[in-house]
């Protein structure tokens, strides 16, 4: 039988794009739909999915697990669980559309969640590390459940399948989000398994990826050690990982985190003054094993903002551009001009640059989806 | 008659039409293997030959040959020639056999049973010679976090490293197992090749202080040539435990190798042996050992990494990761391939573990107890070639050493008489006869010439995974694949099989 993508791991070419307003404003998702649809050729009809921002504004404060199921036992079992460590406060299927070339349709349900308190209290954990651990378990532990996403006012929609069609059949465009980021995806052999499109998600980040990472192993063996199973078997796992052990656990700002996945080279430290030379060669020391390697273009989206960042030495596209206060990041420059007459700068950022776009108000202040829409 | 039991191992041949009878063959060998006959003939005695190539490589008229003496025991399976002529020679001296270099018995090489992987289509392959490929490489403990300040500066230092520029080290060679210019040429191409090279136990010569930022120092159980100064004039200090050609006995350098420099260099008498106890005589537990290191920081005020060396045994993993608990920033682990100067046969043959099966289960162990940050691994012991540093590095080192390659290099040829202190190539002796044949600037030129090589192919090979940073491949199995190993042999390893 053919292995399911997970248990193998599936080296992928795609099309990636996002695109966010700085101010936090809300716009629908027909746009990252009719930018990703552009690059149609970029993918194969094997994957394809989104990540948005700011969707569940009445939700805010809970954490939204989009699941996928097998079957019914599969969903009871994880309601059991669900039922023991959150307070479930809003559940239900999240709505689709029927598109003829979706096919092989699990459950799809979301829930709105908040932690049991006496729950966090007895692992010891903090708040982000028990739903951590929750999504670890259910993801490896019960057959036929799939967490697909972890985060709160956002979500995750993905499928196998063009991600147009993707975006049709979760009606993507009644939505409206502060941050948007799509994937279309050409994997080496058919899959076939709605889990391994992108994004992939945990808690508030979200990684899309276009690449294969030859740094894999290597990266698996590093997030082994600081408490990450990589169970799914895929590159853009890795990504998700490490940005949160990074960022959330290690504290370091997220201009370094890039650092850290795409460092300069020894030339380029070596030029620089003394006290950023200790910087970075520290950087290169301690995390190392964190560099990704190979050819990558990745976007990384959270609730305050969108980082894309390239390989260091550019081995796949990523194009970004500018209009007032919306950032747009693709593949090809054709995907941001789709959606965005005469933007006021396009740019090739360079490998191992990022680009980091953070919106002005945070995310966690109240962006109210009927004032802003209105 | 008093009869020899023990027949030659080899047979030189002489071309008598080439030869002239100029008699430099008779000058050059240490053992004596070739002579003037009564009539003024050159001849040869070939029982006296250990196969070491020094009179073919000089011999002006390369007249000289040396092959496997033909005479066989009749064949048996079981009995085999050197099993045979092992007991005619305990039986005519009574004493433990010796000999030099490491193990040269048929036991499983793993290197030569993994391949590498390398990137096609979805993945492009990375060409050295147009992209950057960097192999510089830190050794030492790796803290957990980094503090920065408002302005992502450093706020804290990190620990102390050994900055490679490529992920090889020397392996300790003592100066008195080693001639002096054997050491300094080491010494020489370390500084240059922004690598380290290695004291043994023998004390650091105060003429090599000036590569001391090169100098990884050794601590033994013999303590030789260790005072104040010894340790401020390195870059770090190593505790050697064991060693992989020998582990669990001590050494013995014969007074006959302990000459004036020798001795002032290891602060022990003129002409006395050199003995070092099998333990250290202050480390019966591994609190103890914890406390040398710390002295040892102690003494160097922090501010150089302390390695700790111990023999690839049977529970190497759990010893290790001891050693992490301990206190160790760097552990050297020496397979049993490893050569030496001097060491008991049966030893050298039947003690120990592969380096290969013995990092795989180390980096695994210190993993799964979430210690490995807290350490750095140098695999030693019979590391032949630039695949083989791939390929321990992926396997989870982080560098390795390299001691008899570099010794080649110098032109060793592995007739593993090292332990006679005659080495006819100016290497293991301390003969001043024979040390000028080493010229110790050519010896490092050529030393450099490996290291540069070697790197040149680890590029080529990183290149060829995708890979174009030594980080990238450390501890990276899934570019390996076992060929003709069984279930056990691949799950130690952690690789799967080639065709999976
Ligand atoms: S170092 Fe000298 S004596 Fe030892 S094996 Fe090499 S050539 Fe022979």
């Amino acid at each position: 039988m053919l292995k399911r993508e997970g248990q193998i791991r599936i080296p992928s070419g795609c099309a990636i794009s996002g695109v966010m307003d700085k101010k936090g404003r809300p716009f629908s998702g027909a746009t990252i739909i009719n930018s990703i649809s552009v690059m149609r050729e970029r993918s194969n009809g094997l994957g394809g999915g989104f990540a948005a921002y700011g969707i569940y504004p009445e939700f805010k404060d809970t954490t939204a697990f989009h699941v996928f199921f097998d079957d019914k036992i599969a969903q009871g079992e994880l309601e059991n669980q669900l039922k023991k460590y959150f307070k479930v406060i809003y559940k239900e299927a999240i709505p689709i559309r029927r598109v003829p070339s979706i096919k092989n349709v699990p459950i799809i349900m979301r829930y709105f969640v908040t932690p049991k308190i006496e729950k966090i209290y007895q692992t010891n954990l903090s708040e982000e590390d028990y739903i951590i651990k929750f999504v670890f378990n259910v993801n490896t532990h019960i057959e036929g459940a799939f967490i697909v996403s972890s985060g709160k006012n956002m979500g995750v929609f993905k499928a196998v399948g063009y991600p147009e069609d993707v975006g049709e059949f979760y009606k993507l465009e009644t939505y409206y989000g502060h941050i948007w980021s799509a994937h279309g995806r050409f994997p080496t052999n058919t899959p076939g398994w709605w889990g391994g499109a992108h994004p992939f998600n945990l808690l508030n980040w979200s990684v899309i990826h276009n690449g294969e990472l030859s740094s894999y192993g290597s990266n698996r063996e590093y997030l082994k050690q600081h408490g990450y199973q990589c169970n799914l078997q895929t590159d853009t796992e890795v990504v998700v990982y490490l940005f949160d052990l990074l960022y959330r656990k290690c504290n370091l700002p997220l201009d370094i985190v890039c650092k850290v996945l795409a460092p300069p080279l020894w030339d380029e430290i070596n030029r620089m003054p003394k006290n950023k030379q200790q910087l970075y060669k520290s950087l290169r020391a301690i995390f190392g094993q964190a560099l990704l390697n190979g050819p990558f273009s990745i976007i990384i989206s959270t609730n305050e903002g969108l980082i894309a960042l390239n390989d260091r030495i550019k081995l796949r596209p990523l194009v970004a551009a500018e209009k007032g206060d919306m950032l747009f990041i693709a593949s090809e420059e054709s995907a941001i001009r789709a959606v965005c007459y005469q933007p006021d700068k396009v740019w090739h950022p360079r490998g191992g640059e990022p680009v980091i776009g953070l919106v002005e108000t945070s995310i966690r202040s109240n962006i109210n989806l009927k004032e802003a829409s209105s | 008659m008093n009869l020899n039991y023990t027949t030659p191992e080899f047979i030189i041949l002489r071309d008598l039409q080439k030869c002239n009878n100029c008699g430099l063959c008779v000058k050059n060998c240490s053992f004596e293997a070739h002579y003037y006959s009564k009539h003024q003939r050159v001849e040869s005695n070939s029982a006296k030959c250990v196969n070491c190539h020094y009179c073919v490589a000089t011999c002006p008229k390369k007249a000289l040959a040396i092959k496997k003496h033909p005479l066989e025991f009749r064949h048996n399976s079981y009995w085999t020639e050197s099993a045979i002529k092992d007991i005619y020679k305990q039986a005519s001296t009574g004493g433990i056999l010796l000999t030099g270099m490491g193990t040269d018995r048929e036991y499983p090489i793993y290197w030569d049973k993994i391949l590498l992987n390398a990137s096609q289509v979805t993945n492009p392959s990375i060409d050295p010679l147009r992209e950057p490929m960097e192999l510089r490489t830190f050794l030492g403990t790796k803290p957990g976090k980094l503090e920065l300040d408002k302005t992502n500066n450093l706020s804290e230092l990190m620990p102390p490293q050994l900055e490679l520029q490529i992920p090889v080290v020397f392996a300790g060679m003592s100066f008195g197992s080693i001639s002096y210019n054997a050491f300094k040429a080491l010494a020489i191409a370390a500084h240059k090749a922004g690598i380290y090279f290695n004291t043994g136990e023998g004390g650091l010569h105060k003429d090599f202080y000036e590569f001391a930022s090169h100098a990884i120092v050794q601590v033994a159980s013999g303590r030789f040539g260790v005072n104040q100064e010894y340790l401020e004039n390195s870059a770090a200090v190593e505790i050697k435990i064991g060693q992989g050609a020998k582990p669990g006995i001590g050494g013995h350098l014969p007074g006959k190798k302990v000459g004036e420099e020798v001795s002032k260099t290891r602060m022990i008498p003129l002409g006395s042996d050199a003995i070092s106890p099998a333990p250290h005589h202050d480390i019966y537990s591994i609190e103890d050992l914890r406390q040398l290191i710390f002295a040892i920081k102690e003494a160097t005020e922090y501010k150089k990494p302390v390695l700790v060396k111990i023999a690839a045994v049977h529970n190497v993993a759990a010893i290790a990761s001891g050693i992490v608990r301990a206190g160790a920033d760097i552990i050297v682990i020496d397979g049993f391939r490893a050569g030496t100067g001097a060491a008991p046969t049966r030893i050298r043959d039947n003690v120990g573990i592969p380096i290969e099966l013995a990092i795989a289960s180390v980096d695994e162990r210190l993993k799964e107890e979430g210690i490995r940050k807290h350490v750095s691994i140098i695999a030693s012991g019979g590391i032949r070639n630039s695949s083989d540093v791939v390929k321990a590095i992926a396997l989870g080192a982080d560098a390795v050493a390299i001691a008899t390659a570099a010794l080649i290099a110098m032109g060793c040829h592995m007739c593993q008489k090292c332990y006679t202190g005659k080495c006819n190539w100016g290497i293991t002796t301390q003969d001043p006869e024979l040390t000028k044949r080493l010229d110790p600037d050519k010896a490092s030129q050529r030393l450099l010439n490996l290291l540069r090589a070697w790197s040149l192919e680890i590029k080529e090979m990183l290149g060829g995974m995708g890979i174009n940073a030594i980080e990238s491949l450390k501890g990276n199995r899934l570019m390996l694949r076992g060929v003709g190993l069984n279930e056990t042999e691949l799950k130690i390893l952690g690789i799967s099989h080639a065709g999976q």
